[in-house]
C-alpha cells in the first residue's frame, strides 16, 4: 500500500467575499508534498500563496476542493504544523527562551523542566545559546526571526510552513539564514512549504519549486531542484542551482509580461 | 590677531555648563514655575490687585499653616479615598468590559453605543439625580467617579486588545488552545501600553469627579474645602486647596507612571 502524501491539494478553489465584491484568490490548485520534502512556493504578489498555508495549517476553509494532511481531510486547526511568520511576532515582555516556549505554554498553561531543556537545545540549534534570557528587543531582526524558527520547531511538528520568513531581512541574512536552515532540516528532516519571492532561495533550499500564477492564482509549473543534498554554500555556484533559478526568474518574469 | 585658545574656550564651557543644567530633567519645569510665582507675587502687590480676585501667592501659601496639618490631612484623605475607590472600580468595570467587547461583535454592537450615550451625557449633570438615589455617603461620590473616569480605559483597552499581531492570533487558533489563554497571554500584555495611557488620563479624571461630586454633597474633601472657603470670602484658603488638588493630580499621575515602569517596563518605548 502507498503510504499518503504529507500534503496534498485536490482541485482547491478559495473565492473571498470581501466588501467591495467576490475576489477568486485561488483556482483548481493541485499538488502534492511527500513526507520530508521540502517544498518552494514561488509566485507574484497575492497570487494566495499566504492563503495556501492557512488551509493546509486549517486556519482557513477552502471554498471548493479539500486539503488533506496525512492522508485525513482538513477540517479545523491541526497541532501537528508549526509556522513561521514572515515577522518574528514575538513577545516583547517575554524572554527568548520563553518565546521559544510559548506554544507550549499557551497549549496547556505551564511548562515542564523537560520543555526547557527542549527550548535550550533548539536555541543551541538556530545559534543562539546563550540569549535564552534576553528580550526580543536586545536582537537582530535575523536573531528574531530564528527565535521564531525554534519557537515553530518545539512542540515538534511534522509540517512546517514558512509564510516568506526572510523577506524582512538584509540580503547577507537571509543568506546566512538559508545556510542554517539547510543545516537545521539535514539533522532533523521535516515536511517543509516554505513560499517565498527569492529565485535563487527557492533553488537553493527546495527539493522542488512551485511555480505559481498570478490571481487566480493557480500552479503553473512544478520543477525539481536537480541537486543532491547535503547542499551547503558551495550549492549556491552549483551551475544545476543557477540554471534552475534563472529558468524560474524567466518563468515569472515571462508570466508578468503575458 | 592670533587665536588665543583659552580666552574663548573658558566662557564657552561655562555657557555650556549652563546649558547642562537647564536641560536636566526636571530643572527647566521648576524654573518655569518659580518664575511665575514670582511674577505674580511682583503683580499682585505692584498693581494692589484686590485679594478676592488674585490673592498672591505669600497670602495662599501662609493659609497651609493657618488651616493646620490635620485638617489638611484630613480633606485630603477624603476626596483621595472617593477618587482611589473610584478609579479602582472603573477599571475593575472597564477591562472585562473591554474584553468582552473585543469576544463578541454583536456586544460591541449593541453596547458600544449605549457606552457613547453614557458618556455624552454630562455626568456633572446627574451627580446630584445620583446622589438623591444613592444618598449620603461614599456610595454616590464613587460612583461619580467612576461614571467621569471609566470611558477612556474601555475605548484605550478595546483598542489595546485589538491590536495585536493577527499572526500571534493565528498562533493562539493553530494550537487550538483555550480562548482564556488567548486574552491573558496575547491580548491583554499587549494591550498594556493602551491600558496605562488611559491609566494616567483617568486618574486625573478620578481627582475631577471626586470633586464634582464633593461640590454636590459633601462635609469633607478638598473640593468641599474650597467651596466652603469661598463662600466665606477666604479666597486664598480656596486658592491653597486648588494647589493641593493640582498636587494630587500631579502624584497620581506620577504614581501610574511609576507603577507602568516599575511593572512592565518592556511597555515603554526603547530609550537608544
Amino acid at each position: 500500500m502507498q503510504t499518503p502524501a504529507a500534503i496534498r491539494f485536490d482541485h482547491l478553489g478559495q473565492v473571498f467575499d470581501t466588501g467591495s465584491g467576490r475576489v477568486e484568490a485561488l483556482r483548481n490548485v493541485s499538488f502534492e508534498v511527500a513526507r520530508h520534502e521540502f517544498l518552494a512556493v514561488l509566485g507574484p504578489s497575492g497570487c494566495g500563496k499566504s492563503t495556501l498555508l492557512r488551509m493546509i495549517a486549517g486556519l482557513l476553509e477552502p471554498t471548493s476542493g479539500a486539503v488533506e494532511v496525512f492522508g485525513r481531510r482538513v477540517d479545523g486547526p491541526r497541532e501537528d504544523i508549526g509556522i513561521v511568520f514572515q515577522k518574528p511576532t514575538l513577545l516583547p515582555w517575554a524572554t527568548i527562551e520563553d518565546n521559544v516556549m510559548f506554544p507550549v505554554r499557551h497549549k496547556r498553561g505551564r511548562v515542564g523542566s523537560h520543555d526547557r531543556d527542549r527550548a535550550q537545545e533548539l536555541l543551541r540549534m538556530v545559534g543562539l545559546e546563550g540569549f535564552g534570557k534576553r528580550l526580543p528587543d536586545e536582537l537582530s531582526g535575523g536573531m528574531q526571526q530564528r527565535v521564531g524558527i525554534a519557537r515553530a520547531l518545539h512542540m515538534d511538528p511534522d509540517i512546517l510552513l514558512m509564510d516568506e520568513p526572510f523577506s524582512a531581512l538584509d540580503a547577507l541574512t537571509r543568506e546566512e539564514m538559508g545556510f542554517d536552515l539547510l543545516r537545521i532540516f539535514s539533522e532533523r528532516p521535516k515536511t517543509v512549504v516554505f513560499i517565498t519571492h527569492s529565485v535563487s532561495e527557492a533553488a537553493l533550499l527546495a527539493d522542488r519549486v512551485l511555480v505559481m500564477t498570478g490571481r487566480p492564482g493557480s500552479v503553473l509549473t512544478e520543477l525539481p531542484v536537480p541537486v543532491a543534498r547535503p547542499r551547503g554554500r558551495e550549492t549556491i555556484k552549483d551551475p544545476a542551482v543557477t540554471e534552475l533559478a534563472a529558468h524560474l526568474r524567466d518563468l515569472l518574469l515571462q508570466r508578468d509580461a503575458a | 590677531m592670533s587665536l588665543s585658545m583659552p580666552d574663548f574656550t573658558k566662557p564657552e564651557s561655562k555657557r555650556l555648563d549652563l546649558r547642562r543644567i537647564l536641560a536636566a530633567p526636571g530643572v527647566a519645569a521648576i524654573l518655569t514655575i518659580l518664575g511665575t510665582v514670582a511674577l505674580w507675587e511682583l503683580a499682585a502687590r505692584t498693581l494692589n490687585i484686590p485679594s478676592y480676585l488674585l490673592p498672591a501667592p505669600s497670602a495662599i501659601f501662609s493659609t497651609f499653616p493657618s488651616i493646620g496639618a490635620e485638617r489638611w490631612v484630613g480633606h485630603v484623605w477624603a476626596t483621595l479615598r472617593v477618587a482611589l475607590l473610584g478609579f479602582a472600580l472603573a477599571i475593575a468595570i472597564a477591562i472585562p468590559l473591554a474584553i468582552a467587547l473585543v469576544r463578541s461583535p454583536a456586544l460591541n454592537r449593541t453596547l458600544y453605543p449605549l457606552l457613547v450615550i453614557v458618556q455624552s451625557t454630562p455626568v456633572v449633570a446627574i451627580a446630584p439625580i445620583i446622589i438623591v438615589v444613592l444618598g449620603a455617603g461614599d456610595a454616590p461620590r464613587i460612583v461619580i467617579t467612576t461614571l467621569i473616569c471609566f470611558f477612556p480605559l474601555v475605548v484605550s483597552t478595546a483598542t489595546g486588545l485589538a491590536a495585536t499581531p493577527p499572526e500571534l492570533i493565528e498562533l493562539s487558533r493553530s494550537l487550538r488552545a483555550p480562548a482564556f489563554r488567548e486574552i491573558t497571554q496575547i491580548r491583554l500584555p499587549f494591550a498594556v501600553p493602551y491600558i496605562f495611557s488611559a491609566l494616567k488620563i483617568s486618574v486625573t479624571l478620578a481627582v475631577i469627579g471626586a470633586v464634582v461630586a464633593e461640590f454636590c454633597a459633601s462635609d469633607a474633601g478638598v473640593g468641599y474645602f474650597i467651596q466652603f472657603s469661598t463662600s466665606m470670602f477666604k479666597l486664598p484658603q480656596a486658592w491653597a486647596g486648588l494647589f493641593v488638588l493640582a498636587g494630587m493630580s500631579l502624584a497620581l499621575f506620577q504614581a501610574v507612571s511609576w507603577a507602568q515602569k516599575l511593572l512592565f517596563p518592556w511597555s515603554l518605548p526603547r530609550k537608544r
